[in-house]
C-alpha cells in the first residue's frame, strides 16, 4: 500500500507531463524537418477534420533553409529580443522604487499594498491590454485631451505602434517584476543601510554600494520573469502593435493560422525554444536554491 | 531611530498604483458611456450591458469557458498537489531532475509554443489511436491542466517546504501509514495553498487565449477567443461592459479568498502562540 501510494504520487504527475508537455516538443521537432506538402493539412477547407500528419520519414532541411533566407523571421526574432530587453529595463526602472517604497511601508500597510499589486495580475490579461486600446486610439482619451487643450491639432498615432507595444508589455508584466523585488527588499536588514549611513555614506552612495548589490537576486528573478515571456508574447503585439511590430510569437501564430504551414511553424517554434533555453536555465538556477542545497 | 516615511516614496507609490489602476477604472467608467466614441461622454447608460445579455454567442462562450475553467482547475490542483508532494516528501527518485524541469518549464514557456506543440500532439494521437476524435472543450481542458498544474505545484511545493514537518513525523512515528498521514495531516495543513492554487488555475484557464485557439476545434469558442476576434478590429462598447463584469467578479472573488486565507493564517498563528504560552 505504501509503495503503491508513493508510486502514484510520483508517477501520476510525471506521466501527465511526459505525455502532454515533453512528448509534444519531440513531435514539433520531428515535424520541423518534414516536407510542407506532406505534412500540411489540406489547404482549402478551413474547418476540416481530416487534417493528418504523414509519419513516413521524409527528412528535409528546407524549412530551416527558408527560415535562414527569409528576412521576416530574422527581423521577428531580433525585434522580439529587443522589445523584451527594453521593456524589462523599463519595468525595472518603474518597479524598483515601487518595491522599495512598499518594503519600507508600515507593517499594517504592507499587506494592502501587496494585495493591490497582485490584484491586476489576477484580472484578465487580455482585458488589461484591451483597456489601453481605448486610451491610445485616434479618438481615445490621450488624443482627445491633448486636442481639446490645444496642444496638438492632429491626433497622434499612438495605437498600433511599437510605443504601444512597449507600454502594453511594461503595464502587463509590472507585477512580475515588483513581486520578487519586494520579497527581496522586504527581507533586507535595514541595519546595513543605517550602518553605512552612520559611517557617513551619502544616500546615493549607500544605495549604490549596499542596497543595490544586496537586492541583485530580486532584480535577476524579476527581470527573467519579464524577459522570458515577453519574447514569445503574442497578444500584446497583435492588439497594440502595428503591421511592422513583428514579434516572433505573432509571426508564428500567423504562419500557422494564416499560411497554415505547419512544418514551417514547427521550425520557427524550434528556433524560438533554442533562444529561450539559456534564459530559462538561468531562471531555473536562481529559482531552486533548495534543490541546489540538496544536491 | 525611526524615521518618518519619506514623501518621495509616497509619490512613487501614488504614481505606481495610478499606472496600474487608471486604465482599468477608465474601462469601467466607459462601459456606462452611452456614446459609441470612447472618449466622448454621451450620458450614463446601461445599454451595452443590456446588449450583452441579449447576445447568445457571448453567453454560450462564457458558459463553455467557465465549464473548462472549473474542470481544469480541479484536475490541475489534484495533479499539482501530487507533484508538490513528490518533490518535497518522496525523497529521491529516478528522473527527479527531469521532473523539476518539467514543472518549471511551463511557467516560462511562451503560449504559442505550448499551443502549437499540444495541437500537433493531438493531431498525431488522432492518427495513431483515433483519440481525441475531435478537438474542442476536451482538448482545451487538457491543455489548461498541463500548464496550470505547474503553477499549483510551485505554490504547494513552497508551502510544503516551508512547513514544519514535526507533525507529520510524529504521526509516522506513531505508526501512521504514509497514505493516511498525507490525507489526515498534510492535506489539511496545505489546504490554503491548494485553494490559492485552484483559484490561480481557474483564472489562468478563464483568461487563456492562445492555447485555446490552437487546440480548439470548429464550433467551440471560449470567451477569450470570442473577445479577441472582436477587439482585433478595434474598440467596441459591448466589450467594455463584458470586461467590467469580468474584472468586478474576479476582484471580488480574489478579494474574498485573500481575506479568508489571511484570516486563517492569523488564526493559526494566534493558536500556536496560545499553545506555546500554555
Amino acid at each position: 500500500m505504501d509503495i503503491v501510494w508513493r508510486r502514484f504520487v510520483i508517477l501520476a504527475p510525471y506521466l501527465w507531463l511526459l505525455i502532454f508537455f515533453l512528448a509534444p516538443f519531440a513531435i514539433v521537432f520531428k515535424i520541423s524537418f518534414s516536407d510542407p506538402l506532406v505534412a500540411s493539412p489540406p489547404f482549402t477547407p478551413l474547418f476540416t477534420r481530416s487534417e493528418s500528419i504523414d509519419f513516413a520519414f521524409f527528412f528535409t532541411l528546407d524549412n530551416y533553409r527558408f527560415l535562414l533566407e527569409d528576412n521576416l523571421y530574422w527581423i521577428s526574432y531580433f525585434k522580439s529580443l529587443k522589445i523584451a530587453f527594453i521593456s524589462t529595463l523599463l519595468c525595472l526602472l518603474i518597479s524598483y522604487p515601487m518595491a522599495y517604497a512598499m518594503a519600507r511601508a508600515a507593517p499594517g500597510w504592507k499587506n494592502i499594498l501587496l494585495f493591490l499589486v497582485i490584484l491586476p495580475f489576477w484580472t484578465s490579461f487580455l482585458l488589461r491590454v484591451y483597456a489601453w486600446m481605448s486610451i491610445l486610439s485616434t479618438n481615445g482619451l490621450i488624443n482627445n485631451s491633448l486636442m481639446s487643450l490645444g496642444i496638438i491639432e492632429q491626433p497622434l498615432k499612438l495605437l498600433y505602434t511599437d510605443f504601444a507595444v512597449y507600454l502594453g508589455i511594461v503595464y502587463s508584466y509590472l507585477p512580475f517584476m515588483i513581486l520578487p523585488l519586494y520579497a527581496n527588499l522586504e527581507k533586507l536588514n535595514l541595519d546595513y543601510m543605517e550602518a553605512a549611513a552612520d559611517l557617513g555614506g551619502r544616500p546615493l552612495i549607500v544605495f549604490r554600494d549596499v542596497t543595490l548589490p544586496l537586492s541583485l537576486p530580486g532584480i535577476i528573478a524579476g527581470s527573467l520573469l519579464v524577459f522570458i515571456p515577453a519574447i514569445g508574447e503574442f497578444v500584446i503585439p497583435s492588439l497594440l502593435g502595428g503591421l511592422d511590430s513583428l514579434m516572433i510569437g505573432r509571426t508564428l501564430y500567423e504562419e500557422f493560422f494564416g499560411n497554415r504551414d505547419w512544418p514551417m511553424s514547427a521550425a520557427v517554434a524550434t528556433i524560438l525554444l533554442l533562444i529561450l533555453i539559456l534564459p530559462m536555465m538561468v531562471f531555473q538556477h536562481y529559482q531552486s536554491p533548495q534543490e541546489q542545497q540538496e544536491a | 531611530m525611526k524615521k518618518a516615511y519619506p514623501g518621495f516614496l509616497i509619490s512613487v507609490l501614488c504614481f505606481g498604483y495610478a499606472f496600474l489602476y487608471v486604465p482599468i477604472v477608465l474601462l469601467i467608467v466607459n462601459s456606462f458611456n452611452d456614446s459609441r466614441i470612447v472618449s466622448v461622454w454621451g450620458g450614463f447608460s446601461f445599454r451595452w450591458y443590456a446588449n450583452l445579455f441579449e447576445n447568445q454567442q457571448i453567453i454560450d462562450a462564457a458558459l463553455l469557458s467557465l465549464r473548462i475553467a472549473f474542470i481544469s482547475a480541479t484536475f490541475a490542483t489534484l495533479m499539482g498537489t501530487l507533484a508538490g508532494l513528490a518533490l518535497t516528501r518522496m525523497g529521491r527518485f529516478k528522473g527527479r531532475v527531469l521532473f523539476t524541469g518539467m514543472i518549471a518549464a511551463p511557467l516560462a514557456m511562451p503560449e504559442v509554443i505550448t499551443g502549437l506543440s499540444l495541437l500537433l500532439l493531438f493531431v498525431s494521437l488522432q492518427d495513431f489511436i483515433g483519440w481525441p476524435a475531435n478537438r474542442g472543450a476536451m482538448t482545451i481542458t487538457i491543455g489548461h491542466i498541463t500548464f496550470s498544474m505547474a503553477y499549483v505545484a510551485v505554490i504547494v511545493q513552497s508551502r510544503l517546504s516551508s512547513m514544519d514537518q514535526s507533525l507529520e513525523e510524529a504521526a509516522m512515528d506513531l505508526g501512521g501509514r504514509p497514505f493516511r498521514v498525507t490525507l489526515d495531516i498534510t492535506l489539511p495543513l496545505i489546504a490554503p495553498a491548494m485553494l490559492s492554487g485552484w483559484l490561480l488555475a481557474f483564472t489562468l484557464s478563464l483568461d487563456d487565449l492562445v492555447i485555446a485557439s490552437f487546440v480548439s476545434g470548429p464550433g467551440s469558442s471560449t470567451l477569450p477567443m470570442w473577445i479577441f476576434s472582436k477587439i482585433r478590429l478595434g474598440v467596441t462598447p459591448d466589450i467594455n461592459a463584458l470586461a467590467s463584469i469580468i474584472i468586478l467578479i474576479v476582484s471580488i472573488g480574489v478579494g474574498v479568498a485573500g481575506w479568508l486565507i489571511l484570516k486563517q493564517e492569523k488564526q493559526r498563528r494566534t493558536e500556536s502562540q496560545l499553545k506555546l504560552s500554555e
